[in-house]
């Protein structure tokens, strides 16, 4: 039980427990006669216990199996409390665990959906796109598991990538797709408030925003073009159409992740932004993890899914 | 041992209590427990154990016979606990409608108090599957073993060829029915086509091994070996039952008034004169007991109201030549005043709790069956997606998405229009205005509604999903709400 530092509660609770049965047992026997009071031809008469004058207790006894069940019922407590865990941290013979229960269950699971697998394992992933009951089962796996974050309908939202519009960050092939969803993501925008300023930083904003021609004041964009070449395009490219190896997005499509407003933008810059997409190959069959990837690149490439 | 009791019915027949001393009387350790008498008990024919066979009958060939009966392709009670479908005839039931079970629970048990606050322990002595069964097992015990004096007789002599082949075939035949019984219960829960196969090829799941074994087991154990030990010690109901009787109630009563002093006497003799009451002391009451009580010590907690000593009674006065009845159903009040049971039963009939009772029971019952009529065999949840409040998209729209739990609990398709009203310009993309749902199914829909960014202030506003249909002969309409968010713009 590593939930406490000392063994001590541990202790106190196989203690009181042992006690407990042991004493359970001791009432047992204790409770299973009494004294009663006989006449003089050697009949019971009662228990002594009368009240009101005329009312006695009298001895009916219970039938000889109920005792039994008893003594079984604390045999069977110690004999649990031997084989499963339950006598402070002593694991029991069995070692069972919640967890490992869990783990066999799902693999019995797995183990008995791997018929209806096998068939979509054998076609690729622009295939199994077209495929109704391959698209049935990726949606559903979708809602479970990737719409709490970019919404049931795959179009994202604030920080949560559109996987619905050929924009990608890391790309949109298959196996990009599938590495995504497998190993997961770590974006990092750094933060440029300390380097650049606050005015350099609204002129790159500026400059930003031209790309998709949102409205913008032309002196701040042509300062924000040497900016911009110096510090940025390290990574979003001198033209900024980003770099998919990096994950640096693409500013010149008009699809933004945090907001287009100068105001988002500008603390993009100078906050720098952290984003994560968790790994999945753990939690997901690479069966699963298949249906997913097609289910997801369908939606981008729908003229190839419906042909 | 044994058993006593002290008599509550009539305070003449109190005994005294004996006048010791404390520490007059010698003092011993008894213990509290020992082992119980089995009961030889005597077959008895009359009024009440033919109704007793007709209910055995009745309730058997429910559970035994409603298994065999199909239902279009299917059985028509199926209770399929892997899939979370319960069929009964034409309707099928969803975990969502666990409300009918809590129903079907209030009614039942409201009933039981009903039947017990006017007529006694009906339930026990004719309905209830212990009776039931323990009837079934007794009467092959007795075409085998022989009568009550037979089956003691057999029980206490040595082990012979006789005995071990009489043994073995009476529990053949038990065995027989409770494994029947036994599969028929989990006949109800994987279809007995299945069931069938499955024990042919030996391929059983656990849980249906186990539950065949289990309920035969218990089968052949409560109704041959546990009998009244069931009712009297472990049977919850049992007891409560008691708290429910008043002096108005029909139990089953001796009439000691008419019966005591009891006293054997010649079938010619002038009992009367000879300062005796009916009650010949014959025992046959005791002898034809299930849970092998004296009824003649007045209403106890064993008595299931069978009315086997009933029976066995009126079998006596007949042969005596006195009227029947010395043994009978009345209630404590019709005793007391010495008026007739069926008078007395009439005059307190309508009083508080039975009136209670019957109007809760008639609501519930009202209930039930409306709420069955009108069941919709389709549901919709609506459930707005909580990572993203709202979402501005090309051409002044704001969007939101909606997920659409949908179910079809009927066993035919179910084509639907969904429409969606409650603010300005609030529109459903086209290809999702119309719903096919595949029988017994549900879906998982993401829907994304718009309505122009100006078409309300910003905030939440609620709005309306309709599903529309037009089934064979009743339309089906849903209105679910739902709201719809306009952002800080």
């Amino acid at each position: 039980m590593s939930d406490f530092l000392s063994n001590f509660w541990s202790m106190f609770i196989a203690i009181v427990t042992v006690l407990s049965i042991v004493g359970v047992l001791v009432f047992l026997r204790a409770q299973s006669t009494r004294k009663v009071i006989k006449n003089k031809e050697g009949e019971t008469t009662d228990t002594g216990h009368r009240w009101d004058g005329d009312l006695r207790e009298l001895n009916n006894p219970m039938p000889r199996w109920w005792l039994v069940m008893f003594y079984l019922g604390i045999l069977f407590g110690a004999a649990y409390l031997a084989l499963y865990p339950g006598l402070g941290a002593f694991k029991g013979v069995k070692n069972l665990s919640s967890l490992d229960e869990y783990e066999q269950e799902r693999k019995q699971v797995e183990e008995a959906s791997k018929p209806v697998y096998t068939r979509f394992m054998k076609l690729d992933v622009p295939h199994l796109a077209k495929d109704a009951e391959a698209r049935a089962i990726g949606q559903r796996l979708f809602l479970n598991v990737c719409a709490q974050c970019h919404g049931s309908d795959a179009e994202g939202a604030k920080g949560f990538p559109n996987l619905t519009d050929k924009d990608w960050l890391y790309g949109g092939e298959p196996e990009t797709i599938r590495a995504t969803i497998a190993k997961g993501r770590h974006g990092v925008m750094p933060p440029f408030g300390q380097v650049l300023g606050a005015e350099k930083i609204q002129d790159v904003a500026n400059y930003v925003r031209a790309f998709s021609g949102l409205s913008v004041q032309s002196a701040r964009v042509v300062r924000g073009y040497v900016t911009f070449q110096s510090t940025c395009a390290a990574c979003h490219g001198p033209e900024g159409k980003g770099n998919q190896a990096l994950g640096a997005p693409n500013l010149t499509d008009d699809v933004w992740l945090y907001g287009s407003s100068e105001k988002t933008i500008i603390e993009t810059i100078t906050k720098g932004r952290n984003n994560q997409m968790p790994a999945h190959e753990e939690k997901l069959t690479p069966e699963k993890i298949h249906l997913l990837t097609a289910y997801i690149w369908g939606f981008s490439n729908s003229h190839a899914s419906k042909e | 041992m044994s058993r006593r009791i002290i008599p509550i019915i009539d305070k003449r027949h109190l005994p005294e209590v004996e006048k010791q001393e404390d520490g007059a009387g010698e003092v011993e350790v008894e213990a509290l427990y020992a082992s119980s008498k089995k009961i030889y008990v005597r077959a008895v024919k009359g009024l009440f154990s033919s109704w007793r066979i007709a209910f055995v009958i009745l309730t058997q060939c429910i559970y035994y016979g409603l298994l065999w009966v199909p239902w279009n392709d299917r059985q028509a009670v199926l209770f399929d606990l892997v899939s979370r479908k319960f069929y009964i005839f034409g309707l099928v039931l969803w975990p969502q409608d666990v409300i009918y079970l809590t129903l079907l629970l209030l009614i039942s048990a409201l009933s039981l108090f009903l039947f017990t606050a006017v007529a006694g322990r009906l339930f026990c002595g004719y309905a209830c599957p212990q009776t039931v069964y323990t009837e079934i097992f007794m009467w092959i015990e007795q075409k085998i073993e022989g009568d009550h004096v037979a089956r003691l007789r057999l029980d206490s002599s040595p082990w012979t060829a006789r005995k071990i082949r009489l043994k073995l075939t009476k529990h053949f035949l038990w065995l027989l029915i409770a494994g029947w019984t036994g599969f028929t219960f989990v006949g109800y829960f994987t279809p007995v086509s299945t069931l069938i196969s499955e024990i042919k090829n030996f391929s059983l799941g656990g849980w249906e091994a186990f539950w065949l074994c289990f309920y035969s087991f218990a089968t052949w154990g409560n109704a041959g070996f546990m009998r009244e030990q069931v009712c009297k010690y472990m049977c919850p109901y049992a007891r409560f039952q008691s708290v429910m009787f008043d002096s108005d109630t029909l139990i089953v009563s001796y009439d000691a008034a008419r019966g005591e002093p009891r006293g054997s006497r010649a079938k010619k003799t002038d009992y009367q004169a000879a300062g005796l009451g009916s009650c010949v002391d014959c025992n046959i009451c005791v002898q034809v007991c299930p849970t092998g009580i004296d009824i003649r010590q007045g209403l106890q907690y064993e008595c299931i109201g069978c009315g086997a000593c009933i029976d066995a009674c009126d079998d006596v006065m007949d042969k005596m030549h006195y009227p029947k009845g010395l043994i009978r159903y009345a209630t404590e009040r019709a005793l007391l005043t010495q008026t007739k049971t069926r008078e007395s039963l009439w005059q307190h009939l309508f009083r508080s709790r039975v009136l209670i009772y019957t109007a809760l029971l008639l609501v519930l019952c009202g209930a039930f069956a409306a709420s069955l009529f009108y069941r919709a065999t389709f549901r919709a949840d609506i459930m707005r997606d909580r990572g993203a409040l709202t979402r501005e998209v090309a051409g002044g729209f704001i969007e939101n998405v909606y997920r659409l739990n949908v179910m079809n609990t009927s066993e035919k398709p179910l084509t639907l229009s969904v429409s969606v009203k409650g603010m300005n310009t609030l529109m459903l993309p086209k290809e999702q205005r119309t719903l096919h749902l595949a029988p017994l199914s549900n879906q998982q829909i993401p829907v994304k509604l718009r309505a122009q960014a100006e078409a309300a202030s910003e905030g939440s506003h609620p709005i309306q999903f309709t599903f529309e249909s037009v089934e064979e002969g009743r339309s089906v309409k849903r209105e679910e709400k739902a709201i719809f968010i306009m952002p800080k713009l």
